[in-house]
Parts: structure tokens; sequence; C-alpha cells
């Protein structure tokens, strides 16, 4: 079991309100990404979870019960941190071993478990090593073997992967998605980075200045953001944004259309320049200089052949407009 | 760096450096060896003939010469035992934010710009004398018998002074390496269930073992030559009660005027300071690797 419930939970380092206010339910087996920009309070929030820092107010539940005022060790969550905080002095084994030691566990049984872990995570052979003698990517794994042993109710993972080169990261993140399928196991992961919240959460949750924008699944998100925020957050290349006359035409302070939703064609509304393409095989990215509109970013088919200073007509798919009021919120 | 001609330039200019240093060292070592082999006694001037190994013969067989060991050896074990657990303790203490933090550090580095000389002037006059001394104060105070502290327990009361000294050092150094601890190590340890003292002993403890080492093998060397805080305050006694190696080579060289065998004992006690110098890098000096 692992049910987190946030409710009211408030932080201040001081003055300074890290943490506003937050609601939240973590269902039992659920997949949640914190995402958010650097600084927006995703790794406190993620610390009060844990226990490793007071909440000024509010409660946090765990499966029901009141949790708030529990220490780190008692409330049955691991954490893999980002600087993955292994035992440098300690065999990998020994790491391993370390929270099932502490909890006072038969030496027969701990090795019993470690053997498991080291398995899963393809560790066997380092079992002997320190984590000084290991890449990058097997401290990762070490760390998460530390995580697993104990059986926890829900794992906590802080940016575990910004430390990875970007191969070893998109391997990582298929692996710890399919530790996820095959725990089954609550797992709350933090990143900054929008395309492994999309990757991997069965629900994403989208942090600005410690408070939440929305809450949904990645596709919910990407296709109904409920303000200009999460519109711009999600989804890459990021969603263009035109004010202005344009905008005015459809009734809204500021519109947005993703790059993948505006498409070239002979005859259409906008007529630009192009400026910077990129193409990458697959997709061909332009930045497209539109009279009387600005800079758009339009994704198109990976082996067209528009160059700079070329001059294109752009249609955008009407039904895919976001429109925002004055305040950012999304209009229906 | 590496190419043939960059290394010899290399060498080449830090030789008057290297040269300075190995005469410093070894012009005083020849003269120490070379005295140890001669009769040499001030008190009887004219000629000074080659005896050979009796300077030696007669420093090694003196009784004070074994209880100068002994008593070197209590003497830098119990300061370093005193310092090294004091200065955990000190370092734990001070690592963790509390009020008025700055001059509390200031306060307990203070000792270490003490001279030795007056620091043990200090103690034998105001704290450790029987009638005049603090501790004797409160011991009257509350009824009790003063202790005479360098008439009864001459040895400890020069392990207390030394280690007073000494305490600094062994925080200061221990606390640098307490403070480079990655808190999330202790957090991620926290997580995983441990207690205050398994972190301690799990986490800290190993993560200051090199710091540890530096303290020993460092203040080894130092308090194996401590002379000034014995000189000033028990003179050796009462007997030999207090006399450490260094001490009798002041002994023999400059109170028996005797030049031959205070070399022989000077020679005698760097040989020991190498012994245990070699004998405690093999102990502990892994720690330093890696
Ligand atoms: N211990 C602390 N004391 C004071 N301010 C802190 C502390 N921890 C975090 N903050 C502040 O809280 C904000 C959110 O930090 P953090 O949760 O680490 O952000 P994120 O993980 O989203 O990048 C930052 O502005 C940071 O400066
Ligand atoms: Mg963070």
């Amino acid at each position: 079991m692992g049910q987190i419930t946030l409710s009211q939970v408030r932080k201040s380092f001081g003055e300074v309100h890290v943490i506003p206010g937050v609601d939240l339910t973590i269902e039992d087996g659920e997949f949640v990404v914190f995402v958010g920009p650097s600084g927006c309070g995703k790794s406190t929030l993620l610390r009060l979870i844990a226990g490793l820092e007071d909440t000024t107010s509010g409660i946090i539940a765990i499966d029901g019960k009141d949790a708030t005022a529990l220490p780190p060790a008692k409330r049955g969550l691991a954490m893999v941190f980002q600087s993955y905080a292994l035992y440098p002095h300690m065999s990998v084994r020994k790491n391993i071993a370390f929270p099932l030691k502490m909890a006072g566990m038969s030496e027969s049984e701990q090795a019993t478990r470690v053997e498991r872990a080291a398995k899963v995570l393809n560790l066997t052979s380092y079992l002997d090593r320190r984590p000084g003698q290991l890449s990058g990517g097997q401290r990762q794994r070490v760390a998460i073997g530390r995580a697993i042993v104990r059986e926890p109710a829900a794992f906590l993972f802080d940016e575990p992967l910004s430390n990875l080169d970007a191969a070893l990261r998109v391997g990582m993140r298929q692996e710890i998605t399919e530790l996820h399928q095959s725990l089954k196991t609550t797992m709350v992961y933090v990143t900054h980075d929008q395309v492994e919240a999309m990757t991997m959460a069965d629900k994403i949750v989208v942090l600005n200045a410690g408070r939440i924008e929305q809450v949904g699944s990645p596709l919910e998100l990407y296709r109904a953001p409920v303000n200009q925020f999460v519109a711009g957050f999600i989804g890459s290349p990021k969603m263009n944004f035109i004010e202005g006359a344009e905008a005015k035409k459809h009734g809204a302070s500021t519109i947005g259309i993703r790059p993948e939703h505006i498409e070239i064609v002979e005859d259409g509304p906008w007529t630009g320049t192009v400026g910077l393409a990129e193409h990458l095989g697959s997709d061909t990215f332009l930045r497209v200089t539109v009279d009387g509109i600005g800079t758009l970013t339009v994704r198109a088919n990976g082996e067209i052949d528009r160059h700079r200073n070329d001059r294109i007509t752009l249609a955008p798919q009407t039904d895919k407009i976001h429109r925002f009021d004055k305040d950012g919120r999304s209009m229906k | 760096m590496a190419t043939k001609a960059s290394r010899a330039a290399a060498r080449m200019m830090i030789s008057p450096a290297v040269i300075l240093l190995f005469a410093w060292m070894i012009v005083p070592l020849g003269m120490t060896l070379y005295f140890s082999v001669l009769r040499y006694n001030l008190l009887t001037p004219g000629a000074n003939p080659f005896v050979g190994w009796e300077n030696y013969y007669w420093f090694l067989t003196d009784p004070s010469f074994s209880a100068a060991m002994v008593n070197t050896l209590v003497l830098v074990g119990g300061v370093l035992l005193i310092t090294v657990i004091g200065g955990i303790l000190f370092a734990l203490l001070l690592d963790r934010p509390m009020f008025g933090q700055g001059v509390i550090r200031i306060m307990v580095i203070a000792p270490f710009f003490v001279m030795p000389t007056v620091s043990a002037l200090v103690w034998k006059n105001m704290f450790m004398n029987p009638v005049n001394g603090i501790f004797g104060r409160i011991a009257t105070g509350l009824g009790f018998q003063p202790v005479d502290f360098f008439g009864q327990i001459p040895l400890a009361s020069i392990i207390i002074i030394v280690a007073w000294q000494w305490l600094p050092f062994a925080t200061l150094i221990l606390l640098t390496a307490l403070q480079s601890l990655d808190q999330e190590q202790l957090e991620a340890a926290e997580m995983d269930g441990a207690n205050w003292t398994s972190r301690f002993w799990y986490i800290m403890l190993p993560h200051l073992a090199r710091a540890i080492t530096v303290v020993i093998l460092i203040q080894t060397i130092f308090l194996l030559s401590v002379f000034a805080e014995i000189l000033v305050t028990t003179n050796g006694g009462p007997g030999t009660a207090s006399t450490t190696v260094t001490y009798l080579v002041y002994v023999s060289s400059l109170l028996q005027y005797d030049v031959g065998i205070g070399s022989a004992g000077g020679v005698v006690a760097v040989i020991l300071a190498n012994i245990v110098a070699i004998f405690l890098m093999r102990m502990i000096g892994k720690n330093l690797d890696a």
C-alpha cells in the first residue's frame, strides 16, 4: 500500500514561503511526476513527503494515517537522491544491505534480499566494489537497489537522471518505468524535464512557484492545459503564443498553437520567411517570421526541403488553437 | 609536463631548495652522530677520545631510560586519546547551528595560540596548585583533601595540560572534515532507518577516518618532543615519574654536562620516533589512500 495525501501543506523557510499551500492525492501504485522549472519547490515538496523537512502547517497522510510528525524512517518510504548519496566507504553489497541491517534483519535474509535486488538491477558482478569504482549509471542502480530492498510503501525520486549523459538517461528512464510496472509500487518522481514527465508518468503534477498549476495524465495536460504556464511547459518544442490582432480575431487575449499543429500549405492565412531550419532527420523544426504576427516554431516533415529566407505559407489547425484570457487562463 | 627536457628543468629548479633542506637536516644529525661516539663531558675538558658505543650503552642501561620510554608512550597515547575523542565531541557540537557560534569557535581554538611555557605555567599556578589553584580551592570548599597534581599524579597532570593545548588542533581538523560530509548521505541514512548513533558509527566516523589519521600522525610527531611543559612544571619528577625520552636527553646533556651521552640519547630518540612513525603508517596509513 502506498497512498499519500497532502492537505493544505505549507512550507516556509523564514520569510520565504516556498510552498504556499498544496492539496494532492497520490493513489496507491501510481507513477506521479512533479515537474516544474528549477527552484519551484519540487524537491522541497518531495522532502516534506519524505519527512526530511517539517511542514510549516498542513497534514501529510500515508495510507490514511497522519504521518506529518513521523520521522523519515517510520514513514516506510524510500528515496533516491540526485547525488545518489551512496555510502562511499561501504561496498555495493553493504550499501544495499544498509537499510536491512538498520531494520535488524538477519544476515541470511539480508543476503537473499540483496542478491535478489542485484539480479533485478544487473548489479550481481559489482557487489564487492566500492561506489567510487562504478560508473554513473551503475551508481544510480545501486541507489535504486538500496531503495527497493526495503520493499517500501512508495519510492521518492529526486531528479535521479540529471547527472547522467543523454543516452544513459533514455535507458534508465525505461528501466525505471519497467521497474514500476513489475513492482506496482507508488512512485513519486521529481524532474524539471518535461520529456521525462511525459514519457514516464501516469499522472503529472505541474508546479510553479510552489503552487500546483494542474494535475492530470500526460495527454490531458497536452490537450487541455488549464493555463498558459502549463501550455508552455508541456510539449516540445514549446507552444507558440500569439498576442494582438490575431488573438483578438479568436476573441482571446493570447492564443497558443503547438508547432506540430501548424501546416505548410500552398494557400493559407499566414505568410512568412524561414529563419533557422533544424533538420533532425525524423522532423524538421523551422523558425518562421510570420508577417504581422511574429516568430513561430513550426514542425514539418523530416525531409522537407526548406531553407533560410524561403517564403512559405502556413495554416494552423483551427481546432487545435488554445485561447487564453488576459490572466493566462484557458478559455473554453 | 612529462617530456624529458621539462623534467630535467624541473629538477634543476627545485634543487636549491632540496639541497638547502637536506643540509638543514643532515648537518645537525651528522654532528649529533659524531658527538655520540665521543667521550665529551663539559666538566672534564680536554681531549674528546673516540669511545664507540659506550655512550649508547650508558644511556640505554640507565634505569631512567626504561621509565622514560614508558612515560613517553603513556604521554603520547594519553594525549592522543583525549584529543581525538574530545576533538570529535567538540566537532560534533560546533557543527550544529547554535547561538554565538562564531565566538565559541574562536574560543575553542584559542588555546592553540598560547605558548606551551605560558600555558603550562598558567595550569601550574592557577589551576593545579593545591593551595591557590582553582581545583584545590574547589576541593577544599567541598571539604575534600586537595590533590597535589604535580606531586601525586605528575604524568597525568602533564597529559592534561598538553591535551588542552592540542585539543583545538584536533577539533579544527575534525570539524572541517565533518563539514565536508555530504548532507544527503546523512539524510539517506536517516531514510534507511539509522538513528543518530548508527549514523555516527556507520557514516560520520568512517568519513572522519582520514582526518583522524592526520591528527594522530601530526600530533605524534610533536608530542614525542614535548619538553617545555615538563620543564616548567615537574622537572621530570618526582624521581623519574614524568621524565620522557626528550627530557632525559636534556638531563644528560645539559644537567649532567655530558654531551656524548646526550647526543647518543638524541640519536636513540630519532630512531624511536622513526619506529613509531613506521608503525603508525603501517597501522593507519592505509586510511590516507584513495
Ligand atoms: N533549506 C532551505 N533554506 C532556505 N531556502 C530554501 C531551502 N531549501 C530550498 N529553499 C528555497 O526553496 C525554493 C525551492 O527549492 P527546491 O525545492 O530545491 O526547488 P526545485 O527542486 O524545484 O529546483 C528555492 O527558491 C530555494 O532557494
Ligand atoms: Mg531540486
